[in-house]
């Protein structure tokens, strides 16, 4: 077969399009790869090489100054980390346990009312209250205004993320359950000790989504965070790079002249640490992601 | 009498349900909680939309004054512009979008070097991850006036700086491009799964027959994708008035000189709520936002089961 196959003359088309292939592809992976290359190149740049000449992606000098600066008065960089950290951590397991206890259930076919239960989640992407409303309720009704719950409610849980694990859960043979019943297993045991085990990788799957979603929170920071040392890593990051003067961002003691202030490349550093953990964790979970994002186009 | 007791019947039933199952409703239970207080509860809020909303009266108790609001908005031409712009951003975004995670798509599925397709699958998706402030941060990096990396290239070759931070023609092929930049990745390996997903002897058959990769594609693989492109293009219609507040938000911000081509419904209630304190109008437009996107989805839904039934959302 290999054989008749290498045999078999190519015409010359179709060499054609395997190299515009190539081609087109690399370039374009180039070209998603360049704003990172930018960014962290121009961390690592020289103040008055960019003031002179502006960002580079092959800067003459390498300086570590935004770095140094940045570490050394780390405490609102230190703050934010610490604060995205507590998000997520919490956010994502409380988010898992409830969807996945969710699943479970809307899963059971002994349980009555789960189209009901479906519909009614399933609903709320169909129509929203709206923004201006939610606010309200939030700062008014919930007294949740600077508070770091504000950050994690919101996103807690997705009407997508627990039919998906719905769907999941579905691949778990009944048999397993019966038997578990006819040995007496309550239900939130069989739940626990039997579907949870076995359901560990669509858990790593959604988790990551959710993880993903709390890492990058801004928005509900903007919208509810008052106290700058409850900002989330990425509105910290957000407001570091729109003002001019980072002084009051960087807790500059008497150390710093702020004439020698790196405002421009401490920027891109700051940019550089609140992305870094995502790019090194990226190819390690990169597979989970993809799973994720295929189970959910195909099932709608 | 009749339907009396048959609701006390149901009612009972319920009990005696909620009785002998009581371990799975209080599983349930949380999830149903938070979709009732951050969903449900919110929804009678937008009557905030039909009153001039005073912050120590609440919503129910400020001064009702019908559709107002929306004769304001109408008036003024605000709703007219926002609703434009996000429905030909939306467009661009759907249609451009998804021809360039075609041609990607099947431009990987043509590459045979195994290494070279995981890698560059992976850097194309990357951009799928990261938040849209740091797309914003990429913006400032590349476009800024003093410092920007094209400015930098233009000083280099001798010419004048660039201002593109107030040019508000410009930005919307700088929207267009991060969008697609962002979100190729992912469309691309939906598409990449159903072609993979084509059965394998078919594309060997044709090998056979002596079909020319050109008339591979052409004719099975193209033909193969079309459904799958109608089903996304329907869906993202029914999203059509649903904005990327983040993409916007974090290029644009609060530079009004863009706005005229850049503001989209999303990012005036933003700005109605946290820069004006105009609950009721931005709550206006919020509402009519949310109304038609339920009627666009409906809609679209019907077609689609018209179409295809095993499609439909519901």
């Amino acid at each position: 077969m290999m054989m008749e196959k290498n045999t078999i003359k190519q015409d010359s088309g179709s060499t054609f399009i395997k190299v515009i292939s190539y081609l087109c592809v690399a370039i374009f992976a180039l070209f998603c790869l360049f704003p990172f290359a930018l960014m962290i190149s121009s961390s690592f740049m020289n103040e008055q090489e960019i003031v002179r000449e502006g960002y580079k992606l092959l800067p003459k000098e390498i300086s570590f100054k935004a770095y140094d600066l940045l570490l050394n008065n780390s405490t609102q960089l230190v703050n934010a980390y610490q604060v995205t950290i507590f998000i997520t951590v919490v956010g994502t397991v409380l988010g898992l346990f409830m969807m996945s206890m969710a699943g479970f259930v809307l899963n059971r076919k002994d349980f009555k009312y789960r189209n009901f239960f479906s519909f009614l989640i399933y609903f709320t992407t169909l129509f929203s209250g709206g923004l201006i409303p939610t606010y309200i309720l939030m700062v008014k009704h919930l007294h949740l205004k600077d508070s770091l719950f504000a950050m994690i409610l919101p996103g807690v849980v997705g009407a997508w993320s627990i039919f998906l694990m719905r769907n999941f859960m579905k691949a778990i043979p009944d048999s397993l359950y019966e038997s578990a019943t006819i040995d007496g297993a309550g239900d939130f045991r069989i739940y626990w000790r039997i579907f949870i085990p076995l359901a560990v990788p669509s858990l790593a799957t959604i988790g990551l989504f959710s993880a993903l979603g709390f890492w990058n929170e801004w928005y509900n920071g903007m919208l509810y965070i008052d106290t700058p040392a409850k900002y989330p890593l990425q509105y910290f990051l957000q407001r570091m790079v729109s003002q001019t003067n980072l002084g009051a961002l960087i807790n500059s003691g008497a150390v710093i002249n702020t004439a020698d202030l790196p405002t421009q490349s401490i920027k891109m550093a700051t940019a550089v640490l609140a992305t870094g953990p995502i790019i090194l964790l990226y190819p390690f979970v990169q597979r989970y992601f993809v799973t994720g994002l295929t189970i959910g186009a195909v099932k709608g | 009498m009749g339907s009396l007791a048959r609701l006390m019947h149901t009612g009972g039933n319920i009990v005696r349900e909620i009785i002998k199952n009581k371990v799975l409703f209080l599983m349930l239970l949380p999830v149903i909680l938070y979709f009732v207080i951050f969903h449900y509860a919110v929804m009678p809020g937008a009557y905030v939309a039909f009153v001039d909303y005073n912050l120590n009266k609440g919503i129910f108790g400020s001064h009702f004054i019908g559709l107002k609001n929306f004769e304001f908005l109408v008036q003024n031409g605000d709703l007219w512009n926002i609703t434009k712009n996000t429905l030909l951003y939306n467009l661009v975004f759907l249609a451009l979008g998804n021809i360039i995670q075609i041609v990607f798509a099947i431009m990987l599925s043509e590459i045979s070097g195994k290494w070279f397709k995981k890698v560059s699958q992976s850097v194309i998706l990357l951009p799928n991850f990261i938040s849209m402030v740091i797309v914003g941060v990429f913006a400032y990096n590349i476009f800024n006036f003093n410092s920007g990396f094209i400015n930098t290239l233009l000083v280099n070759t001798g010419l004048d700086r660039y201002e593109f931070y107030s040019d508000p023609g410009i930005w919307k092929y700088i929207i267009v491009a991060f969008k697609i930049w962002a979100s190729t990745g992912y469309g691309m390996i939906v598409y990449l799964a159903t072609i993979t997903g084509i059965n394998h002897d078919l594309y060997e058959a044709a090998y056979m027959d002596g079909a020319t990769t050109w008339q591979r594609i052409r004719y099975m693989t193209l033909p193969i994708l079309k459904p799958t492109f109608i089903l996304l293009l329907l869906f993202g219609m029914g999203g059509i008035l649903k904005g990327s507040f983040d993409l916007f938000y974090n290029l644009i911000g609060t530079n009004s000189v863009l706005y005229p081509q850049t503001d989209i419904i999303d990012t005036y209630v933003f700005r109605s709520l946290v820069g004006q304190f105009n609950f009721s109008m931005g709550a206006a437009v919020g509402f009519y936002q949310s109304l038609f996107g339920l009627i666009l989805v409906l809609v679209v839904n019907f077609i689609v089961r018209k179409v295809e039934p095993d499609s439909a959302l519901f």
